[in-house]
């Protein structure tokens, strides 16, 4: 952190780590015994707190240089309770895949903490890494590139086992790898099969059913249905609810469709060039949303019905999102924002419940980093 | 309208029997037969008049290196001036001494044309080897590791590529005496593996961002297991591609070496066309026969290559 | 053949009386190692000058490869047309020269495609590829034919356009791209535009700006446009009517506001179904069962049987025409057809 108020600060937007529970393990054994712990229904499992991840931008072949860097993430915040779907939504280049890919610990944070039951995992290492690395899995968009084409179905779902041993006993592996087939809906007599032999919802199944095979208790989905038919969508969004419900899960789901996103998400965050627009429960964001970026993409999305559209209201944003190399300075979207003041320039708005909803108890009372928000309903015909 | 009210374990069931009867697979009734994508390009090779004629060439090549004894009865360093080098070849008598003739010394052209192919193939196959063992070494560690591993190694490549491969091996190979086969591959490696790094190299990067990788990291796999079981088995196919034809490139470099003088002490092809050059006008066949089967033993490997190339590439199918 | 025309009634817009482009019972299909994968079954639609038809399907539908065959860009082999007719303006393209083709595509038929970047050249500055299509075709100078960009640039609304004429396709966002793409297609005032997929690539609030600059440039110009896409939303907002696609065959067409409203196939009643909302929050999804069909064994009968919640036993043996649907009363449904054996069940039921 030190280094990096330098340039920017990501002192703006979110709270700080003191209302997290934070677990000092004292040895190995201790951080491996917390991770095990099961946390109750509703609980926070998962704390973001300012994660921040800057890509340097380098020059020269041997001897690189540093000349900027490209702002992925910087300075995100949320809680991820247990049970829950957490809903990110955004367009590409909001960092939102990023946001997974260091939850998942595939890249290193530059700054910030995630807590997954009270221990920063950014800091963890070895057997209590491991332990963490069993209980949070992903899957991937793109169900023709996750899967190792010169592996069998049966290795690709049982290598989580090869990895993690203590999971299950040799002998056993086979037959649960059939089970795990069967539980996603695959005839488990396809084992031997290799990927490109399945359809592409098939092989999102294949992805969904090696995400569940240590017993996870955090899935991360990164666009998981972005890349299937509309018609095989909605057989996949189904499999991963009622997995949810089977398994106990908790998911982040990941993804620039905000019809799926509302369908299957408890709470919802949308971001804007590596930064937290507005975060509430689907009702708050989708029928009372109060930043207005979150309404312009609200009011874009192409409804199929030809006469609700012609009712409602459309917001169209001028140009494209800046490059997060060079975000602009106050708050990011200032640039394509019809409410922007000279304010927004200069301050960063900070995500909190707006002033002037704090006391009452509407639905418009959530959290949102607009200096001028206000509530706006622009998915029903008016 | 449908029926979305439906419980969770009936969709579930549904779930199932529909993707178990589903379109896209044929019924898994039938003896399961599995198809990785080797057997696929096996599919095709097998129907390549180019793979089955390459293949048989070689076939034939190993089978002529390994007992020459099969092919021929005559000694082929065993000369006999009487058979004068200017007696014309009986090319009616198939497969005997004189069948392509003798040469100056009165040795038999039939004997060293199949005692020859040895040098050849022990040649060609060993620097292969040993140019994709250290060449896929380079590449591999280079395009994994990245950053500052890479920019050395790829920089070590680089100044390798730059010398000129022929030339390299040349002033490698005048400081032997003694030039063994063993000695020939090393030269023909030492300046010849870069071509394999760099395929490795881009390979390896391609391959490193696919999710697949990522998915393993995630699961928390070690670097050996990503580089071995995900990695190098999807970084085979290019560089198995450009081995084989460079295959066929190492045995004409030995062929030349032998040619100018440098290469391997004992019969081979290229020796014998060196000497036979000085007798084109009076006796050609001493050196045609060596230049035909040389000839011939190239094509076969990039053949082989080109062919094995077409069965592996995704885009052909 | 008759009944299907009869389904195709021209459009109120459709001024000249012939429709623009017809495409009669096309066949096209592939020849590959595994088989003969029959990617277009027998397809017959047609446009207007000044009309929007959309192009409705998912991936394996054949609705990219009938653009392709239209425009002339498929590569054969491995594709075949083993029948049908593709008529412009009352001329058959599939029997005309190469030469009277060529001069067809591109000035008088011009396609926008999904991924802008691919499309363009990125050694040449976007002023240059605009102006080419001047100075090849019209013969212009080469100043003329920049001062030609520019304006282009501007009527698709490229912000300072003057000073961005000279820059690199990798130097626009990939909204900007599109919009060089339709400014590209534009460039000989084509008479039909296809776009194929032409804003999935692109993010929600940029969508929305590219689809209305598309809708408005075709009023202005009166062209007549195919939008192809895999998206429900996409078509809801600029499309005058709809053909659905499902394994190489149209099973439904409709004016856009009744297929949503009333779909008369359950192919399309299942698509429709099992996209969530997104001003409700309902329950378990609808989903369609089963997968798309595999194209080298299209199942006999109609191609939807296996998925179909109606199925019966004729739905296994005979296929389907597309036929025109009615209300219930018998009164007429203009421009809808259906290629269901129960598109009464499916429509009133």
């Amino acid at each position: 952190m030190a280094e990096l108020s330098k340039n920017d600060e990501p002192q703006d937007a979110t709270p700080n780590v003191s209302d997290v529970d934070v677990v000092e393990a004292a040895s190995e054994e201790a951080s491996v015994a917390a991770i095990e712990a099961t946390v109750e229904r509703g609980e926070p499992i998962l704390q973001v707190r300012n994660l921040v991840k800057h890509f340097p931008l380098t020059q020269g072949i041997l001897f690189k240089k540093q000349i900027g860097a490209v702002k992925a993430v910087d300075g995100v915040s949320f809680d991820l309770h247990q049970g829950e779907t957490l809903g990110i939504v955004g367009e590409s280049g909001c960092g939102k895949s990023t946001v997974a890919k260091l939850l998942m610990n595939l890249e290193q944070a530059t700054a910030g903490e995630i807590f997954y039951k009270g221990q920063d995992i950014t800091k963890l290492s070895g057997r209590a890494l491991k332990a963490v690395r069993r209980n949070i899995q992903m899957v991937f968009q793109d169900p023709y590139t996750s899967l190792n084409p010169r592996m069998t179905v049966g290795d690709i779902i049982g290598e989580p086992f090869d990895i993690h041993p203590e999971v299950a006993p040799k002998g056993d592996r086979r037959r649960r790898v059939q089970e795990l087939l069967d539980v996603v809906g695959l005839n488990p007599e396809y084992i031997n099969r290799y990927p490109h032999q399945f359809s592409g919802g098939q092989r999102q199944r294949i992805g969904i059913a090696r995400g569940l095979a240590l017993n996870p208790e955090i899935i991360i989905c990164d666009e998981p249905v972005s890349a299937l038919d509309v018609s095989v969508q909605a057989q996949v969004i189904n499999l991963m609810e009622r997995l949810q419900d089977e398994f106990n899960l908790s998911y982040i789901f990941i993804a620039h469709d905000l019809s799926i996103v509302r369908h299957i998400s408890d709470r919802v965050g949308v971001m804007y060039l590596g930064k937290i627009a507005e975060i509430g429960s689907d009702e708050q964001i989708y029928e009372h949303p109060t930043h207005p970026y979150t309404q312009a993409l609200l009011s874009a999305v192409p409804v199929p019905d030809p006469e609700a559209r012609e009712h409602r209201e459309r917001i169209i944003l001028t140009g494209d999102v800046p490059s997060p190399a060079n975000p602009p300075s106050g708050c990011h979207f200032r640039t394509r924002c019809w409410k922007a003041q000279d304010k927004c320039a200069e301050e960063v708005p900070l995500l909190a419940i707006p002033e002037r909803f704090k006391a009452s108890d509407t639905p418009a009372s959530h959290e949102s980093a607009c200096h001028f928000a206000e509530e706006k309903d622009v998915v029903h015909a008016a | 309208m449908p029926d979305v009210t439906k419980t969770v374990p009936e969709a579930a069931a549904e779930d199932a029997a529909v993707a178990a009867a589903g379109g896209a697979l044929p019924e898994p009734s039938k003896p399961e037969k599995t198809r990785s994508l080797w057997g696929d390009a096996w599919q095709d090779l097998r129907r390549s008049w180019i793979f089955l004629v390459s293949a048989a060439l070689i076939l034939l090549l190993l089978t002529i290196t390994f007992f020459p004894g099969w092919f021929t009865g005559a000694n082929p360093t065993s000369g006999d001036l009487a058979k004068h080098f200017l007696q014309k070849p009986k090319l009616g008598n198939f497969f005997s001494a004189d069948w392509l003739g003798y040469d100056q010394q009165g040795r038999s052209v039939y004997a060293r044309v199949i005692y020859g192919a040895r040098a050849s193939i022990a040649v060609g196959f060993g620097t292969t080897v040993a140019v994709t063992v250290v060449g896929g070494l380079v590449g591999m560690i280079a395009g994994y590791f990245g950053g500052i591993v890479d920019s050395i190694l790829s920089r070590l490549t680089d100044v390798f590529f730059g010398i000129p491969f022929l030339l390299g091996t040349m002033v490698f190979l005048t400081s032997f005496q003694n030039r063994t086969t063993w000695v020939v591959i090393g030269a023909l490696s030492f300046f010849g593996w870069t071509q394999i790094a760099r395929v490795m190299r881009g390979a390896v990067i391609t391959t490193k961002q696919a999710d697949y990788v990522h998915a393993a990291k995630a699961l928390g796999a070690s670097t050996p297991r990503i580089m071995f079981r995900h990695i190098l088995p999807n970084t085979l196919a290019p560089v198995i591609v450009v081995a084989t034809i460079s295959l066929g490139i190492y045995i004409s470099a030995e062929a030349t070496l032998s040619y100018l003088g440098l290469g391997l002490n004992g019969v081979s092809w290229g020796n014998d066309i060196s000497d036979g050059g000085n007798q084109i006008r009076v006796a050609q066949w001493i050196m045609l026969y060596p230049s035909i089967m040389l000839i011939v033993t190239v094509l076969a490997f990039i053949m082989l290559g080109e062919a094995v190339r077409n069965a592996l590439d995704p885009k052909m199918r | 053949m008759t009944i299907i025309e009869e389904a195709f009634v021209p459009s109120p817009r459709d001024n000249d009386g012939g429709p623009l482009l017809e495409v009669r019972d096309l066949h096209v299909e592939f020849h590959t190692r595994e088989g003969v994968v029959k990617a277009v079954n027998g397809v017959n639609y047609n446009v207007a000058a000044g009309e929007t038809l959309a192009v409705l399907g998912e991936s394996g539908s054949g609705k990219s490869v009938t653009a392709q065959a239209i425009m002339g860009i498929l590569d054969m082999p491995p594709a075949k047309i083993p029948q049908g007719e593709i008529r412009f303006r009352g001329q058959d393209m599939l029997t005309m020269s190469a030469d009277e083709r060529r001069k067809i595509r591109g000035q008088r038929i011009a396609m926008i495609f999904q991924d802008a970047l691919s499309s363009l050249n990125p050694v040449l500055s976007v002023g240059y590829q605009l102006g080419e299509m001047f100075r090849v075709h019209q013969g212009m100078s080469k100043k003329d034919a920049k001062a030609k960009a520019i304006e282009l640039m501007d009527r698709v609304k490229i912000p300072a356009a003057a000073a961005r004429v000279n820059d690199y396709p990798h130097q626009f966002s990939g909204g900007m791209r599109q919009r060089i793409m339709i400014a590209m297609a534009l460039a000989l005032e084509p008479e039909l535009i296809i776009a194929d997929e032409p804003t999935t690539a692109l993010d929600v609030t940029v969508q929305a700006q590219v689809m209305d600059l598309l809708a408005e440039l075709q009023r202005e110009y009166n062209m007549g446009l195919i939008l192809i896409t895999h998206d429900l939303g996409v078509v809801a907002d600029v499309a005058d009517k709809i053909a659905v696609m499902y394994a190489g065959r149209i099973v439904e067409t409709a004016p856009v506001h009744e297929l949503y409203k009333r779909p008369a196939h359950p192919y399309t009643r299942g698509l429709l179904d099992s996209i969530p909302r997104l001003d409700q929050k309902g329950q378990e999804l609808y989903a369609i069962k089963g997968l798309p069909p595999n194209l080298l064994r299209i199942p006999t009968g109609c191609a939807f049987n296996p998925r179909c919640p109606k199925a019966q036993d004729i739905c296994r043996t005979d296929i389907p025409a597309l036929l025109p649907v009615t209300e219930q009363d018998g009164g007429e449904l203009p421009g809808r057809a259906s290629a269901c054996h129960f598109w009464k069940e499916t429509l009133h039921g």
